[in-house]
């Protein structure tokens, strides 16, 4: 049973994971009309599955409502830390959290 | 014989009475007894019967390790199957009987297993009843049902009277285990303000410090145990629960707890198990060892016992297993069993010691009162049937040739201890093992780690394998401490208190007994008395190449079932071990996993039971619904009226009735369920275009447009009617199921990929009540009711207005879903019931007729619109219903117009909607199959299409249906073949357009 | 036109807490920026109350505000006076990107009293409700049981507990579950 605690990174409440709902890898790219298949593909279907640490978005669905993300380790579930949702790329900030905890950790094309 | 001693006993109050009963047989015991406790002091020893060779078995230990005394508790609506004597408190009127054996417990016919023995052995299942193949079905499987299980399940028609309740509870420290070590610890914390939780499993504090002596800063154990609880009590800090287990930890400092209210007392009213979800900073676990049997022959026949729990029997509750008990052991804890026997006054014939040598000051002590001190000797054999008659004593080293022959009832066996681990374990935490004690003990180097990264359990005690008093003490201050830090804290500085206690030399390794046991000894020498496990199968085991201790555990059932192989893990996996020459590290343990020990399933589901099972939702009209006798339609949580049937009236016949009132006069539809969604801001009009396939921007204030939505693969998702409200801001509606999942798609665009644009949502779906006012004469009802203008030219198909009706203040849709002239009303939910009450009134000159879900299921389908979750599944899309014209071909983006391009979706092979009519105006099966010529190559007949919609028409008399049909709308006028549920009889039906009713839409255009 | 009908009827249980569906209560939803001062001085004037800080619940009688997400305030007014007051509010924040909606009909509110309050509660949602984590006057949302919720304590043994209309009746059977008499934990009062 997994029974994570995260930080609302919005109303700073540490929620319990059935307050929470998982909304799978964080920082896709939207491929839209136009785009070539192998693109759309990638988008739409193709996923990290990291044994360390990954990116993911989740939702404070009993709560504030807000989506935000999260940085953990899947093999200990250890958080590095949360940030809002509306951010392209991880802030400076979790990175820097990361590889003080993860020294050479590597993520898509992050590290 | 067991019994009860005249005196002595110090948890039973000797005052009282209470009477209960064991397979009907009346016996008396007294308050403080555990079930196994009474049994004993009745002489009750066989409890039951093992699972596989159904062996007559009596109690072993005393606590929760228990795997012998597993009975059937209560009856009827409170049957319990395979609740442990040693751990079940007695009360009066308490019911038992005991499991596995038939026609009763003294004579079982499956005994006769035992005669087999030899076959029985180790994947005996695996071997046996492969061959020949169908013998599986008919003749094994039936057999192995009737004999499998342990216990008797509660009858499933009966249901559980009692409560159960959860309870969240968060605490910087919780304590685990409330004997010396966890009192110790909780206080160690405490002290300086940590809001700590003690939970002990029993209902007693102080576990086995009292049993066992010493002293405790000059006290006996019992003494300051009494003296720092008390001091715990009076803290406001700590919370202190008995006969509460800590079931489970897992990740984040989650801890459950199992609280017990009454079942020592199922006359006390409240919930009967209390399931505690904690969140705790820091967890402590102190839960102590548990001794480990010795592996001899017949050591499974009643009157074998632990020596620990011979002496919990004798010192606790006054009981003893016989009169004549030899102690057999390979360390010097046994000792003080035979000397607390011995001062009882009762007969202790020897010690048999494994160890050349001998033992320390505890066996000088026996030695001292006279007791016959036997080292290097080991038992050969048990002797007796139903309960020990006497042992066969031989050399230690050897394979067991009889030197001796001692009479005796009772044999208390030691074969050393084993910290419990498992709460340590069970979210990561790793083991180390001890060589001077033979048992595996936390690693603190790799403790399990919290969101934090850092560790979050500590262990102490016995339970980090700390064996004697003074180190006890010490290590749980330590822990106390450092837990309180660790949770953010800082301790006080207290010393801890002082424990003494006798020095012990170190035990002998002992895991076959004697050394070299001949074939015929081991294959009597239990491991696993539960499963029936034995020395020789898991040397077996071995033998045919099960290496892994996973493998072996599920090979030979070591270790499973209730006890998960409390008793018998470590002996078993050091058995293996030596059967392969490896190190027992090397072989290691099998993965602990919670609960503890079983936990019941009303714990689990804790309120939700009865009406409050789950939510469900009901709208402002429900109760009118009910009281007109609707027959229910459970849609997402909601309850919506599927029909009205009237006296008498059929479910089948009250839909037809409903459609045909609404067709020729007047319907009525609670529609509140809806999704009703704002949608407001400046950019409202652009992000409804990317969620909606149509264009929705373009839409006037006033006006009103059914839109489609689809996932970003493409696939439609929803539908409803869109109105703009002004400029800023439109309503969505959605299905019923829809609102909540579409309130949340929209947020997840907003927030998370379109954050810059300025929108907000709000799911307005539960401020209304809605209410569909639909046929003919629908117009005269709203003029009737008065207020406001409802005629074509102010309000014309798809539009909408505010206003009042009857003085309610009113927003009315004039949309349709029916083909028929039809107002949705919206008014706020507080005045819904009466505004439907006040239609229901004012519609009687025109037979105003309530529908439900079916009717109006049966009206859209007569009209050929589709229906979210009939003509989708999440494989359809738009295109596939024919439905071009509601996607914009304007638009250069919307959620799931790049998939809609992808080469399968864009495929013309892909089955398009029509509409069936069968040939003999029959309905055809819901979801059948159109078959074409060929089979696939599974060897299954092709399929041409399937039937996504099908109801019995009243309006037209006929079986009318929706389908997906391979090239379908090229194919009108075919017939086709669908074949029912049978899988062989074929209904032929013509392929037609979907709209069979009022192509021209002349009805709701008036 | 009718008197608006409170979900329940105003139901009534008096266990290890006394549970009381109160109401009807003026409720408006309001998202826009809570930090704009045209906002915040709107919403205060409206009310009579101060803004309130992240998760803050000012409440006075039948007024109030409630935080309820960065962007998102609950405006507690009487619910006679709620649709003028959505007017109001309305016409104040013309102008700017906001979203002013009377909600007063959509949920069910509840009001728990007695000294078992914060035992009760954690029956039903995993949240601290020790007095140091949840203090009085703060607003958490979370989860009772099966359904989204919002409680606040508006004294040391009053809890005001609101829901979604539909699951009205599933929530008075929770609360009144936990309030059992029989069921005393005893936990956040020793």
């Amino acid at each position: 049973m997994e029974m994570l605690t995260l930080e609302c990174p919005y109303c700073g409440v540490q929620a319990d994971e059935t307050e929470l709902h998982a909304g799978g890898e964080a920082h896709l790219t939207r491929f839209g009309p136009g785009s070539s298949d192998a693109d759309f593909e990638a988008y739409l279907f193709m996923r990290e599955n990291p044994k360390g640490v990954h990116f993911e978005r989740w939702r404070h669905v009993n709560g504030c409502g807000k989506w935000f993300h999260a940085a953990r380790c899947t093999m200990t579930l250890e958080v590095f830390g949360t940030y809002p949702a509306q951010t392209a790329e991880p802030p400076k900030k979790i990175r820097d959290a990361i590889t003080a905890k993860r020294p050479g950790w590597t993520w898509r094309e992050l590290s | 014989m067991s019994t009860r001693l005249a005196t002595g006993g110090r948890l039973v109050d000797r005052s009282s009475d209470i009477r209960f009963t064991f397979n009907g047989k009346s016996f008396r015991g007294h308050e403080g007894d555990t079930l196994a406790s009474a049994l004993l002091a009745n002489d009750q020893m066989l409890v039951g019967r093992s699972f596989k060779y159904h062996r007559p078995r009596g109690v072993v230990a005393s606590g929760a390790e228990e795997p012998n005394a597993l009975v059937n508790l209560g009856r009827d609506t409170t049957h319990e199957p395979n609740q442990r004597a040693t751990t079940t408190e007695l009360f009066n009127g308490l019911q038992a009987t005991s499991q596995n054996h038939w026609p009763s417990l003294d004579y079982d016919i499956g005994a006769l297993n035992w005669l087999f023995g030899r076959f029985l052995t180790a994947g005996f299942y695996y071997k046996t009843f492969i061959h020949p193949r169908p013998f599986w079905k008919h003749i094994y499987e039936p057999f192995i049902r009737q004999s499998a299980g342990l216990g008797r399940a509660p009858d499933p028609e009966t249901r559980d009277p009692d409560t159960y309740e959860h309870f969240y509870a968060f605490v910087d420290v919780v304590v685990i285990g409330g004997g010396v070590a966890g009192l110790q610890a909780a206080k160690a914390a405490a002290d300086s303000g940590a809001k700590v939780l003690v939970m002990e499993q029993t209902a007693h504090w102080g576990g086995r410090a009292p049993v066992d002596g010493g002293t405790i800063d000059g006290m006996a154990p019992g003494g300051w145990v009494n003296k720092t609880v008390e001091a715990l009590e009076g803290m406001e800090n700590v919370a202190l629960r008995t006969r509460s287990m800590g079931a489970g930890v897992y990740d984040h400092g989650y801890v459950l707890g199992y609280e017990r209210l009454t079942d020592h007392a199922p006359f006390l009213k409240g919930p009967r198990h209390r399931l505690w979800r904690i969140r705790a900073r820091q967890i402590v676990t102190a839960t102590g060892a548990i001794e480990r049997p010795l592996s001899f022959a017949g050591n499974d026949i009643p009157g074998v016992m632990l020596a620990s729990a011979v002496r919990d029997y004798l010192v606790n509750y006054g009981v003893i297993a016989g009169q004549r008990t030899v102690v057999v052991t390979n360390n010097d804890d046994a000792y003080r069993t035979a000397i607390a026997l011995k001062q009882a006054g009762l007969q202790v014939p020897a010690v048999i010691d494994a160890r050349q040598m001998g033992g320390g000051a505890l066996m000088e002590e026996a030695k001292s009162l006279g007791i016959r001190v036997e080292t290097g000797r080991a038992i050969a054999k048990v002797k007796g049937g139903k309960r020990v008659t006497g042992v066969a004593i031989c050399a230690m080293a050897g394979g067991g040739a009889m030197l001796e022959e001692i009479k005796c009832d009772a044999v208390a066996m030691s074969g050393g201890w084993s910290p419990v681990v498992h709460l340590w374990s069970h979210c990561g935490g790793k083991l180390t093992w001890d060589e001077d004690h033979a048992f595996f003990r936390p690693d603190p180097e790799r403790a399990p780690t919290s969101h934090d990264g850092l560790p979050f359990v500590t262990v102490t005690g016995s339970a980090n394998g700390e064996m004697d008093l003074k180190s006890v003490l010490e290590d749980a201050d330590k822990a106390g401490k450092s837990s309180r830090k660790a949770a953010g804290g800082k301790p006080r500085r207290f010393a801890p208190p002082k424990g003494e206690s006798v020095e012990e030399v170190p035990l002998r390794p002992v895991w076959l007994m004697p050394e070299n046991a001949w074939d015929d000894l081991r294959m009597k020498a239990w491991l696993d008395y539960q499963n029936d496990v034995k020395v020789s199968d898991v040397q077996l085991a071995a033998r045919e190449g099960y290496e892994s201790v996973e493998h072996t555990k599920r090979y030979t059932t070591l270790g499973m079932a209730t006890d998960q192989g409390k008793l018998s893990n470590i002996n078993g996996l050091a058995t293996l071990a030596a059967s392969l020459g490896e190190e027992i590290p090397q072989v290691g343990t099998t993965t602990f996993r919670p609960p503890y020990t079983p936990i019941s399933m009303g714990a689990i589901a804790g309120e939700a039971r009865g009406e409050i099972f789950q939510p469900i939702r009901k709208t402002p009209i429900h109760a009118w619904h009910e009281k007109h006798g609707a027959a229910w339609e459970p849609v997402g949580h909601w309850r919506r009226p599927y029909c009205y049937p009237q006296q008498g009236e059929s479910k089948h016949d009250a839909v037809h009735r409903e459609v045909l009132a609404t067709r020729n006069s007047l319907g009525l539809l609670d529609a509140s369920t809806l999704g009703k969604i704002i949608v407001k801001g400046p950019d409202a009009g652009r992000f409804l275009d990317m969620l909606y396939t149509n264009m929705m921007s373009t839409l006037k204030p006033g006006r009103c447009r059914y839109g489609l939505m689809c996932t970003e693969n493409g696939f439609l998702t929803d539908d409803g009617v869109v109105a703009r409200i002004d400029e800023d801001t439109f309503l969505c509606h959605t299905t019923t199921g829809g609102a909540d999942r579409i309130h949340a798609h929209m947020e997840e665009w907003l927030q998370t990929e379109w954050w810059d644009w300025k929108v907000y949502t709000a799911n307005a779906t539960e401020q209304f009540a809605q209410i569909a006012v639909v046929g003919p004469n629908a117009r005269k009802l709203l003029e009737k009711l008065g207020g406001m203008d409802v005629g074509k030219d102010m309000l014309p198909f798809m539009a909408w207005a505010d206003g009042t009706l009857a003085g309610f203040p009113v927003r009315v849709y004039r949309i349709s879903f029916s083909g028929e002239l039809s107002y949705e009303i919206a008014v706020p939910a507080n005045l819904g019931r009466a505004f439907w009450d006040k239609i229901v009134e004012a519609g009687q000159e025109w037979n105003i007729t309530p529908y439900g879900t079916e009717a109006l299921h049966v009206m859209r389908a007569e009209k050929g619109f589709i229906m979210i979750g009939d003509e989708t599944d999440g494989t359809v899309i738009p295109q596939d219903l024919g439905l071009h014209w509601a996607i914009s071909k304007k638009k250069e983006d919307y959620l799931g117009k790049r998939a809609q391009t992808r080469s399968h979706m864009a495929d013309p092979n892909r089955w398009q909607l029509v509409g069936l009519e069968t040939v003999d105006g029959s309905v055809l099966p819901d979801g059948a199959y159109a078959v074409a010529a060929g089979k696939n190559a599974n060897g299954q007949r092709n399929t041409q299409g399937r039937v996504t919609s099908t109801y019995h028409s009243p309006t037209l008399g006929k079986g009318i249906a929706m389908g997906l049909v391979h090239h379908g709308p090229d194919r009108m006028g075919e017939i086709i073949p669908f074949i029912k549920d049978d899988g062989e009889t074929v209904v032929e039906a013509k392929i037609v357009s979907p709209v069979f009713f009022d192509p021209e839409g002349e009805k709701q255009n008036v | 036109m009718s008197d608006p009908v409170l979900p329940l009827g105003g139901a009534h249980y008096e266990g290890l807490a006394d549970v009381r569906e109160t109401g009807p209560q003026g409720m408006i939803a309001l998202r826009g920026d809570l930090s704009d001062a045209g906002l915040q001085e709107a919403v205060t004037g409206l009310t009579g109350v101060p803004m309130p800080d992240m998760r803050g619940a000012q409440v006075m009688g039948e007024s109030g505000l409630l935080w309820m997400s960065p962007d998102e305030l609950l405006v507690l007014v009487p619910y006679r006076q709620a649709a003028r007051a959505r007017a109001q509010l309305a016409e104040a924040l013309q102008g700017q990107h906001a979203l002013v909606e009377n909600v007063s009909d959509m949920r069910a509110m509840f009001r728990l009293r007695g000294t078992q309050v914060r035992d009760v509660l954690a029956k039903l949602a995993p949240v601290d409700f020790a007095r140091d984590a949840l203090p009085v006057g703060e607003l958490r949302r979370t989860r009772f049981a099966q359904v989204a919720a919002g409680v606040w304590l508006s004294d040391d043994t009053t809890a005001q507990v609101f829901c979604f209309r539909s699951v009205a009746e599933y929530m008075f059977n929770l609360l009144r579950t936990a309030a059992d008499p029989d069921a005393f934990v005893g936990f956040h009062t020793g």
